[in-house]
């Protein structure tokens, strides 16, 4: 997997280690980045990886673009031969699939979407080849999900599933961008998951909501406190479908201070996880449940 | 308090020179659209160069003084008036306690900076004070200024009020305006006569031209080379697997319509980009009024560090003017 190196006007070196969407790609990306980061590379102001990619932001008056790219690319080797060993977290997601809110919202811009005639998750279930919404949300909420970007908005998670790629769900954006996402709409759009931080435009697929607030600016959510972002890349994700009372009292625990998300630190092996995805993912779960 | 806020204006934010180092979350750098004219103001009444200060556009704020205070007014060209009166722009003038600031109609331009010395002291988040208005984080309360706000001021160092920068060292946007950019990121997607109609076209700035995003319409549609697309990234030839996107980058969603990200922009998505606007053009978006005709020059990357010294050198002359 050979690198591609271009920059973004003089300020921004931006390297794309494929330009599709994999597991390989993603550690890539995310082990570049690291080796940037402990490199400690003079002039490099911000480092923000991405899925298959990562961008670096540098002050060009401190570091000649050739020179960083050198560096840079010096890093590409080392990275290569680095285990795709990651020690990181799991973390339960409660959703309520097929909600009021993102109804109300998706039914609002229906103009804009493929089929105006059913909803989101009719359409991605049909397109998936999936029976029905429920077999869809079996499939979406069954296995885990990498947080394999964070961004777009104050920390939004972009979430690629730890499934085979023929189990992957694709679903196209929507034909044009609505200009309104309830806050935590749990969103699809290409290969990739999200959850919407804040509420505002977005083009994903609309499927359900959490109660679960993943951004605070006043870090008065219970869990927030300590940073007002609770997402990193690298993060494992694994909804758990719920209905609407538990939606309600989960909203409730949050106002109260008393949400507290299962959260377990996990190690995650790449090389492990390719040669048995089921084992592997059970085992994820397991520790999740606390077995 | 020493302002209150009678009329916001259109939309009138406080803003620094931002908040870098958290982009990596979707966090985006804000501050001043226009930091030339934010540094200027700050430099004009006192003020350190990333002082809080604020950014109205198209249309000022209404603001009383509830104490004296030096104040500058950079950036388009809107006459500030103080109790009616007409202020000269670019140059630092007395407010009394008790007088209104109020502005004239908008001749040119689109940003105004209003430097107050002291600086509005708002609490600082994630190291700056600047507004990012969609994750109501920073500035005051998060949001854009409304009737009945109470902006605190920092403690002021001596200034003088009449001093001013020279007309030589004002810098605006031309008519039709030129903004150099590096072609790069996914720059070989586009067809050989998309590459040329992208700078030969005259292109105009769209109504939906703001903070995150300044979008262009007037060109003809980019055409794409064929290829499969590779997986995750979407249909459209235009689409691409989720990435950062730089500052200055420009997307063209469908081929149509190029967006440039600005100071609050989206720090990522699946929007491929052909190019960079050089940093040393940055600034004169954030002035650029709906309709305003706009050419694309192309220009290498030796060409973009030489425009940058030159925005550092004509920084250094205001600075050194100011003195």
């Amino acid at each position: 997997m050979q690198s591609r190196y271009t920059f973004g006007g003089d300020e921004h070196l931006f390297v794309e280690c494929s330009d599709e969407m994999s597991l390989d790609a993603f550690f890539k990306s995310l082990s570049m980045a690291k080796g940037v980061r402990d490199s400690a590379i003079k002039g490099v102001t911000e480092i923000c990886p991405a899925n298959a990619s990562f961008q670096i932001k540098f002050n060009p008056d401190i570091i000649k673009p050739d020179d960083i790219l050198k560096e840079v690319k010096a890093i590409e080797g080392a990275a290569e031969k680095a285990e795709p060993v990651l020690k990181t977290r799991i973390v339960e997601i409660p959703v309520f699939y097929n909600d009021p809110w993102t109804h109300e919202t998706l039914m609002r811009f229906r103009e804009r979407h493929q089929e105006p005639s059913g909803t989101d998750l009719d359409y991605a279930a049909r397109i998936n080849d999936f029976a029905s919404v429920d077999d869809f949300v079996t499939a979406h909420s069954g296995s885990p999900w990498f947080v394999s970007m964070v961004g777009f908005v104050a920390g939004l998670p972009f979430m690629y599933q730890m499934v085979e790629r023929q189990r992957q769900i694709e679903v196209p954006k929507y034909l044009r961008p609505r200009t309104d996402t309830p806050r935590l709409t749990v969103g699809h759009g290409g290969c990739f998951g999200c959850i919407y931080s804040v509420r505002g435009a977005g083009g994903y697929q609309m499927f359900g909501i959490t109660p679960m607030p993943i951004f605070d600016p006043t870090q008065t959510t219970s869990y927030l406190r300590d940073f007002m972002v609770f997402f990193r890349p690298g993060d494992i994700v694994k909804f758990k479908p719920i209905d609407r009372d538990a939606y309600d009292q989960a909203v409730e625990d949050v106002d109260k201070g008393a949400f507290y998300p299962p959260i377990r630190e996990v190690t995650f092996d790449l090389r492990a996880f390719q040669k048995n995805i089921a084992g592997t993912n059970a085992n994820l779960e397991g520790m999740l449940n606390g077995h | 308090m020493a302002i209150k806020v009678l009329h916001h204006g259109l939309s009138t934010t406080v803003q620094d020179l931002g908040r870098p180092g958290y982009f990596h979350l979707g966090i985006p750098i804000g501050g001043a659209m226009d930091r030339l004219a934010m540094r200027a103001a700050n430099l004009l009444v006192g003020n350190e160069e990333n002082a809080a200060g604020l950014e109205a556009v198209f249309m000022g704020p209404k603001m009383e003084f509830t104490k004296d205070a030096l104040v500058a007014v950079t950036g388009a060209d809107m006459p500030a008036k103080v109790d009616g009166v007409a202020q000269p722009g670019w140059t630092a003038f007395a407010v009394k306690a008790g007088q209104t600031l109020t502005f004239d109609f908008l001749k040119s331009g689109a940003r105004i900076y209003i430097a107050i010395a002291g600086g509005i002291d708002v609490p600082v988040a994630l190291g700056s004070r600047s507004t990012y208005p969609i994750g109501a984080l920073g500035g005051f309360k998060g949001r854009a200024l409304a009737a009945g706000d109470e902006l605190p001021l920092g403690t002021a160092n001596a200034g003088i009020a009449g001093r001013t920068v020279p007309e030589a060292l004002r810098r605006m946007p031309g008519n039709p305006a030129e903004l150099r950019v590096l072609p790069g990121l996914y720059w070989d997607r586009l067809t050989d006569d998309a590459k040329e109609s992208f700078f030969a076209d005259a292109w105009k700035v769209a109504p939906e031209a703001d903070r995150m995003g300044y979008r262009f319409r007037g060109g003809r549609k980019l055409s794409f080379i064929d290829r499969t697309q590779p997986f995750g990234a979407g249909s459209d030839p235009s689409n691409i697997v989720d990435s950062c996107y730089p500052y200055g980058s420009i997307q063209v969603p469908g081929g149509t319509e190029p967006i440039i990200l600005h100071r609050d922009a989206v720090s990522g998505g699946g929007y491929f980009m052909m190019g960079t606007v050089i940093s040393a053009d940055m600034d004169l978006i954030g002035q650029l009024q709906p309709h305003t005709p706009t050419r694309f020059i192309k220009v290498t990357m030796e060409e973009a560090l030489e425009a940058r010294t030159e925005r550092a050198k004509l920084i250094a002359a205001i600075r050194q003017s100011l003195s």
